[in-house]
């Protein structure tokens, strides 16, 4: 039993003694069960009854879909009723352009700032530091005014410039803390060789900075994908709708619809699981970056 | 440099720099300083603007058709915070914990799996607790007679007195992860040496834990705090998927952010006014500020003489 829970790798210990080593790591393992059921159940509920018939959602809430109960007219209405396949595509572009020109233009202006000594560059990084703390959303009552002038609302332009503005300040930070960890050597060798600063920036360093990146994406990628503030404000047209926004005013629209609602958020969950689960060890990682002994 | 009276002009800085500043002073900073500016203006006779001074502000914070909401939002959203500091971080510390344990099996399935609400949307998780917690579906009511607390249930996200906790726990429950995660992470970083040497001093686990990991976790638990402040203090997402721009019922789950939204949009009979909406975002912006403030000065500093 204990073989199973904790690595026998440990010396053999007095009977006792192993008993109560057994009894603990079974009690150990006992929270993190059942923290993973409460946190797995709920979204596992929607998932498994988003393909079963009105009925069974009912009946029997809890049960797997049988032949008898499978049912996918749900994902039909939603498809039907909602134009899904756009709402999804469109975040998509907001998404990648946004989380690519931060991770292009946050390590630029990082390298600007850690690299070279000019007048203001202090006071660049600490207007930088300021935008991690100060939410962007405050500023949205002259966001909105800009955007009206620019003539960009209803526009997913609109969406990937305040998306960049808000990314850029942790991206500036991470990177420029990666910056400082690459050798003087590396940068004076090729400073010697005579190659351009635009050069070892993007041959030298950027290929270099490739993890620091993976974790500045994740940690950018998600707030932009789930955001339903800037949206909902600068980008509510029908056109424009990112999935987020999508979801929320369909399952306003359709509540009695248990079918279509469960089914529409089945739709926005999994694909933002699978990525999950294919990424996690790269997004843990990030997390818990500086902490690998 | 030697040469630097005759150094060119070092576009290359500007080169590299230009791009990001500017969309980062154009769509982050200038915002928030001109609404901070608007915040000092009200509607003019000629449909413009006219600088007002503090009025706004004084109708907020005194004027009982307006404070009544102020007051209330700034108490429920100080409510939701504490929720959060109560519930969401001692968990996400004993979960830490706990999967910091040397010899832990499945360690690496757990975290993936508690992580997992957390990069869900905010609007999804608020939907699907809907659903969960409604009477007509019955999940959580037949949960509760199998329990036998049936009489206990409550449809909790309708009634006036426990629709906001409800709605901190469902948040508690999202976010649990990332306190786990980052608190998890500093447990890994402190090193091994330290640790033994309480053993062998023959400190038993708890006494491990609190005299010798905690204080050396204090920083990484205080930035927990100032995040989850922050993130509180801004939230909305949650609140308007569930009850509405409204924050019903009878704004017992109306927080800053949605207040914030209403008095900017209008709902209902009330129109929206962006100056007003401008002085709102101005008070959360000194509250978020304040927390900041006082995590640098304060806490920070008093932490530091533990670090290593």
């Amino acid at each position: 039993m204990k073989a199973l829970f904790f690595d026998r790798s440990q010396p053999a210990t007095g009977g006792w003694q192993r008993g109560a080593q057994t009894g603990k790591a079974l009690a150990v393992h006992a929270v993190l069960l059942t923290y993973t059921v409460i946190a797995l159940f709920p979204i596992l509920l929607v998932l498994i009854n988003s393909l079963k018939s009105r009925k069974a959602i009912f009946r029997d809430p809890l049960g797997l879909p049988s032949l008898d109960t499978l049912n996918l007219g749900g994902f039909e209405q939603v498809l039907l009723r909602s134009d899904f396949g756009l709402y999804a595509c469109n975040s998509l572009v907001v998404t990648i352009l946004a989380v690519g020109l931060v991770l292009l233009l946050g390590a630029m202006a990082a390298w600007a700032l850690t690299e070279y000594r000019f007048r203001g560059n202090l006071l660049l990084a600490f207007l930088f530091a300021m935008g991690i703390m100060i939410p962007i959303r405050l500023g949205t009552v002259s966001i909105l005014n800009l955007m009206v002038q620019l003539h960009l609302v209803n526009t997913l332009t609109a969406l990937v410039l305040v998306y960049i503005a808000q990314g850029l300040p942790l991206a500036v930070y991470i990177l420029s803390e990666f910056i400082r960890t690459i050798p003087k050597e590396l940068k004076e060798a090729a400073r010697c060789d005579g190659i351009s600063e635009y050069k070892i920036f993007f041959a030298v360093i950027l290929p270099l900075l490739r993890p620091a990146m993976a974790t500045v994406a994740v940690f950018t990628m998600i707030p932009i994908w789930n955001d339903l503030w800037f949206p909902l404000i600068l980008a509510p047209g029908e056109e424009s709708r990112t999935i987020t926004l999508g979801v929320q005013q369909f399952v306003g629209q359709y509540v009695t619809d248990w079918n279509a609602v469960l089914s529409s958020l089945t739709l926005a969950i999994v694909p933002v699981l699978v990525l999950y689960l294919i990424f996690s060890r790269q997004l843990i990682r990030g997390l818990t970056a500086g902490a690998v002994k | 440099m030697k040469h630097s009276e005759r150094r060119p002009f070092p576009w290359h800085i500007l080169f590299f720099l230009l791009p990001g500043l500017a969309i980062y002073l154009v769509f982050s900073v200038y915002p928030l300083l001109d609404t901070l500016r608007m915040s000092f203006y009200g509607d003019a006779a000629d449909g413009g603007h006219a600088f007002v001074g503090l009025r706004n502000f004084v109708t907020l914070l005194t004027d009982s058709t307006w404070s009544d909401a102020f007051w209330n939002a700034l108490k429920n959203n100080f409510e939701f915070f504490f929720i959060h500091m109560l519930l969401q971080n001692p968990i996400g510390l004993l979960l830490a914990v706990l999967l910091s344990l040397p010899k832990l099996r499945l360690r690496n399935t757990y975290r993936t799996l508690i992580f997992m609400p957390t990069m869900l949307s905010v609007v999804i998780i608020g939907f699907i607790w809907q659903l969960i917690l409604s009477p007509i579906w019955g999940i959580a009511e037949n949960f509760m007679y199998g329990i036998g607390l049936g009489n206990h249930f409550d449809s909790w996200l309708g009634k006036e007195g426990t629709a906001l906790i409800t709605l901190g726990l469902i948040s508690v429950w999202q976010f649990v992860g990332i306190p786990m995660m980052l608190i998890y992470a500093s447990l890994l970083n402190i090193p091994d040496e330290i640790v033994d040497a309480s053993v062998v001093d023959g400190a038993n686990p708890l006494q491990t834990f609190f005299y010798v990991k905690l204080p050396l976790i204090l920083p990484t638990i205080a930035m927990v705090s100032i995040l989850t402040f922050v993130a509180n203090f801004n939230a909305f997402e949650l609140i308007y998927a569930v009850k509405g721009a409204l924050a019903g019922p009878n704004f017992s789950t109306d927080i800053m952010g949605t207040l914030f939204y209403r008095t900017f949009f209008g709902f209902q009979l009330q129109q929206g006014s962006p100056t007003m909406g401008a002085a709102v975002a101005t008070l959360m912006f000194l509250i978020i500020l304040a927390g900041v403030m006082v995590f640098l000065l304060v806490v920070q500093r008093r932490i530091n003489r533990f670090q290593l």
